[in-house]
């Protein structure tokens, strides 16, 4: 007899189990089914040398939405800060460091003229980050049926537009389309400034700073400001603490979660998605499959493009989808010694990329499937704040690493020894010493991110964060609004609108749109 | 000048040699880039060999694209509208296929040639959907419009020709069967199935056989008073027996430039070559959706009062502008002034009288009659020769 549930709800990722909440709390039966041994997806804590644990995919929380924590009572489930308000330092290999949090930059080397037309340009953007936020926490109106409630998001996007004043919504228009160099250039000097906000732009993509699109992923990021984090914070215990409390508040209203249940196929019934199969042969009957997989494991991987139409086969086939971005795990036997930093100020956010043209070089690597000479790097460490991390007196560095490409020529395990070493020797360069503290290791290539957290590409966005697939063309046109285009299939990750990064929006926006369908969906 | 008149851009088929040594009037057309006859000597004597005697066609700019592997039928049974497992092997089926929004891109037969191996004739380029089409399927699509040449054999005498030229036992071939036949060393694909709805038949072989075969049939038909036919006695042959042309009678979807040109199969009277029972084929779920929500347009077969061929014509009722003829003919057999329309809902249901706003020219005189027309739901011509196995001794 097989069993049968009103939701399935493939992947506790963040976003599954915000979505299987919401669900749960308008009165529907969610069985979420996890792959993995712990709920969480890319908010996730493991332990990757004896006695040290380490966020293993996503290490800042910056853009969790304010609603979403409240509505699951994360608080009461167990989710704590380390610390908030971290600051993003520019690593200075003479220690002359620029630091950066919120409006305010300062440095040694940065001018007077930089750190007022810096404040200007951030109040100008911040502006640009509301609309987006208000964008951001709606489905995604549709273009082309006349649906009223499209047709109120798509007045308020414009009265949105039209209410930031003429010069500052003729600035917008000019500048989303473009990259986040050229709008460097015409705004700063400082090469540390606009490094810095360049890598704010291109982390976690496929692109370099004179990519178009760049803009965009700029002001996507400074959305998070617009949900109440000043910079960046870290959670105590681990980004996984986090999955936990999600988990904890998912179950509180009645989700059932079966962790190490891989789903292997999402079976149609007649024309509608009405199952999975999972890897065990067992099979489960649903009313609706909602995944949290992105849309090419989900479509392509799990559904299969013979189940669907040839021109939806053909765009998701397309999705761009391709992670840049790798993971570097120290054990350490002590802090280390950053040049210019005291003890305290290693709790920052550390980047290193000292310009530029650092960064685009960095970028071309990958372009051409090579791994990046010089790299850019966002360092945490979080045993600072958070000294159960790691035995006492120990401590942990993460970092994420920027440009290494999905399958490098000769396979990652020709590559594997040789980048950590050249990461080690680039980190020598701003902590003199560090080579002789680190007393293990672990490299996270974007293939070993797909293996572990099932992003297609090891890309954290699901899918690029482009122009051409973000709102209703996200994450493919025609399966806008959390449908996927197969009946009885939704989507609720990353690769829905408005995209990745431990938002909760994309598992709150398809809960509510399941709910508002009700017997349709 | 110096340019030889046998310069031309245009490509040539592989019966080339035979068509130009008889086409007498010279008289050329385009299709899909080769140079066609529109007509060989007289387009009345040529449609007269089809209905009275052999009329031969060179079909070979046909498109085909040959689908082999252990998904085909799967594969096919996505991409068209009908239910493709009913099609056993040796058999072949007409057939539509649509784009993700139900609209028509084209029509076609499918030949079951052999386990997983099918060939599918198409009026437009297909390469690129078959591809995409291919996606998630054990299937491998190759293009071989160039590497088959084919004619069609048609008319109440085509089956006796044959039998002269050597194919014993092809009177036993069922409409819509396919069998083969050796041809001096190579293998002479026959499918009795046509383009004028008449007893007929398509050989299909190797390019470099083509004249072989042409030779052989002409002189074995002679006594059967076969003829080469061009492309305008086809036309009043195909209008007569009510087949549809793409690109005449619809616009191929991924073709038409302009938002609402292209039709659904509903729209092109070919609702029964739609099998909604599929779970899953392109177009399907908008197919679902007109089905439930009304289609714009019906197609319509008109009787035309008169015998001007109403070419292009507004279709009136009450004086309003109701439909436009896409393909009109005097039938000379039938002796019916037949049009096809695209006729807006509600109106065109069978038995409902229209008028037809026909202008005709004579001698640089135009005039415009109002020509009452009704709807007919059956072709007016359908003969029985055209189903009877073994086909009458003509």
């Amino acid at each position: 007899m097989t069993e049968r549930h009103d939701i399935v709800l493939v992947g506790a990722g963040h976003n599954g189990l915000v979505c299987a909440s919401y669900l749960a709390s308008a009165g529907r039966k969610v069985l979420v089914l996890e792959s993995g041994d712990s709920p969480g997806g890319a908010a996730a804590t493991r332990e990757f040398a004896p006695g040290y644990s380490v966020s293993s995919c996503a290490q800042w929380l910056h853009q969790l939405h304010p609603q979403v924590s409240r509505d699951l009572d994360l608080e009461k489930h167990g989710l704590q800060l380390a610390a908030k308000d971290i600051a993003s330092v520019l690593l200075d290999a003479e220690g002359q460091h620029l630091t950066l949090l919120g409006p305010d930059v300062r440095g040694d080397r940065i001018s007077s003229g930089d750190i007022a037309a810096y404040h200007a340009f951030h109040g100008r953007t911040a502006k640009y980050a509301k609309l987006l936020a208000k964008v951001f926490e709606a489905r995604p109106p549709k273009l082309v049926e006349s649906n009223f409630a499209d047709r109120l998001s798509l007045i308020r996007l414009g009265l949105g537009l039209k209410m930031l004043g003429r010069d500052d919504m003729r600035d917008l228009m000019r500048i989303v389309l473009i990259n986040i160099y050229d709008l460097m250039q015409e705004n700063f000097d400082s090469p540390q400034l606009k490094a810095l906000l360049s890598l704010d732009s291109v982390l976690g993509s496929h692109m370099g700073p004179r990519t178009p699109n760049t803009v965009f992923g700029y002001l996507y990021r400074r959305v998070g400001e617009v949900f109440g984090y000043q910079g960046v914070a870290q959670v105590k215990g681990g980004m996984g603490a986090l999955g936990d409390a999600m988990a904890a508040a998912a179950r509180a209203k009645g989700v059932e979660i079966r962790l190490d249940a891989r789903v292997s196929s999402i079976d149609m019934v007649g024309d509608r998605a009405g199952g999975v199969t999972l890897a065990s042969g067992e099979k489960l009957e649903a009313g609706l499959v909602v995944s949290n997989a992105d849309p090419l494991t989900t479509l392509a991987g799990l559904l299969g493009y013979r189940n669907m139409e040839t021109g939806m086969a053909r765009r998701v086939s397309q999705i761009r989808c391709r992670g840049g971005a790798a993971r570097l795990h120290l054990a350490l036997d002590g802090l280390p010694n950053f040049t210019g930093l005291d003890a305290q100020q290693l709790g920052q956010r550390l980047l290193i990329a000292p310009d530029m043209n650092y960064i685009e070089r960095a970028f071309n690597a990958v372009k051409y499937g090579e791994i990046s000479k010089a790299p850019v790097m966002d360092i945490s460490i979080p045993t600072v704040h958070d000294p159960a991390a790691a035995p006492t007196g120990k401590h942990v560095l993460s970092a994420t690493v920027q440009f290494a490409p999905f399958e490098p020529a000769g396979g990652w395990e020709a590559h594997r020894a040789d980048f950590t070493e050249r990461l080690l020797d680039l980190l020598a360069v701003y902590a003199p010493g560090i080579r002789e503290q680190v007393v293990a290791s672990e490299l996270l290539t974007p293939a070993d991110l797909q293996r572990d957290y099932g992003m297609t590409g090891g890309h954290w966005h699901h899918g690029e964060l482009s122009l051409d697939q973000v709102m209703m063309m996200r994450p493919f046109p025609g399966a806008s609004q959390y449908a996927s285009g197969i009946d009885g299939l939704y989507l609720c990750g990353a690769g829905a609108h408005p995209g990745g990064g431990v938002m909760g929006l994309a598992g709150r926006n398809a809960a509510l749109e399941i709910i508002r369908r009700g017997a349709a969906a | 000048m110096n340019v030889k008149s046998d310069q031309t851009m245009m490509l040539r088929t592989p019966f080339h040699s035979r068509v130009a040594a008889a086409c007498e009037l010279n008289d050329w057309g385009s299709w899909k880039g080769y140079t066609t006859p529109r007509a060989y000597n007289d387009v009345e004597l040529e449609y007269f060999a089809i209905r009275n005697a052999t009329g031969v066609f060179d079909l070979s700019p046909m498109n085909k694209y040959r689908v082999t592997g252990a998904d085909a039928e799967a594969y096919l049974n996505r991409l068209v509208t009908r239910d493709v497992s009913k099609i056993r092997i040796g058999r072949v089926g007409y057939t539509v296929w649509c784009n993700d929004v139900g609209q028509v891109m084209d029509d076609g037969t499918i030949f079951h040639l052999g386990e997983n191996d099918y060939r599918i004739c198409a009026y437009a380029r297909a390469v690129d959907w078959l591809q995409w089409s291919a996606l998630g399927f054990d299937v491998e699509i190759v293009d071989e419009s160039d590497e088959v040449a084919a004619l069609a054999v048609q008319g109440p005498t085509s089956c006796a020709a044959l039998l002269a030229m050597g194919l014993a036992g092809l009177e036993q071939l069922k409409p819509f069967g396919l069998t083969s036949f050796p041809f001096e060393g190579e293998t002479l694909m026959v499918s009795r199935t046509g383009f004028t709805g008449d007893l007929g038949y398509e050989l299909w072989i190797a390019p470099h056989m083509a004249e072989a075969l042409w030779d052989r049939l002409f002189e074995a038909g002679k006594p059967h008073l076969i003829k080469p036919f061009g492309s305008d006695a086809l036309e009043l042959a195909r209008i007569e027996t009510g087949f549809l042309q793409a690109g005449v009678d619809f616009v191929p979807a991924e073709s038409a430039v302009r938002s609402g040109r292209s039709r659904s199969p509903f729209e092109l009277g070919l609702a029964w070559l739609v099998d909604l029972e599929k779970p899953v084929f392109n177009g399907r779920r908008a197919l679902l959706r007109e089905q439930a929500e009304g289609s714009r347009y019906r197609f319509a077969m008109l009787d035309v009062e008169g015998n001007k061929p109403a070419h292009n014509s507004f279709i009136l009722k009450g004086g309003n502008k109701v439909g436009t003829v896409t393909s009109a003919a005097w039938c000379p057999t039938a002796k019916s002034n037949i049009a096809f329309a695209q006729i807006e809902m509600p109106h065109g249901a069978v038995g409902e009288e229209l008028v037809a706003e026909v202008y005709y020219q004579r001698e640089l005189h135009w005039t415009r009659v109002l020509a009452p027309c009704s709807v007919i739901d059956t072709p007016v011509f359908n003969p029985p020769r055209r189903r009877a196995t073994p086909p009458g001794p003509f």
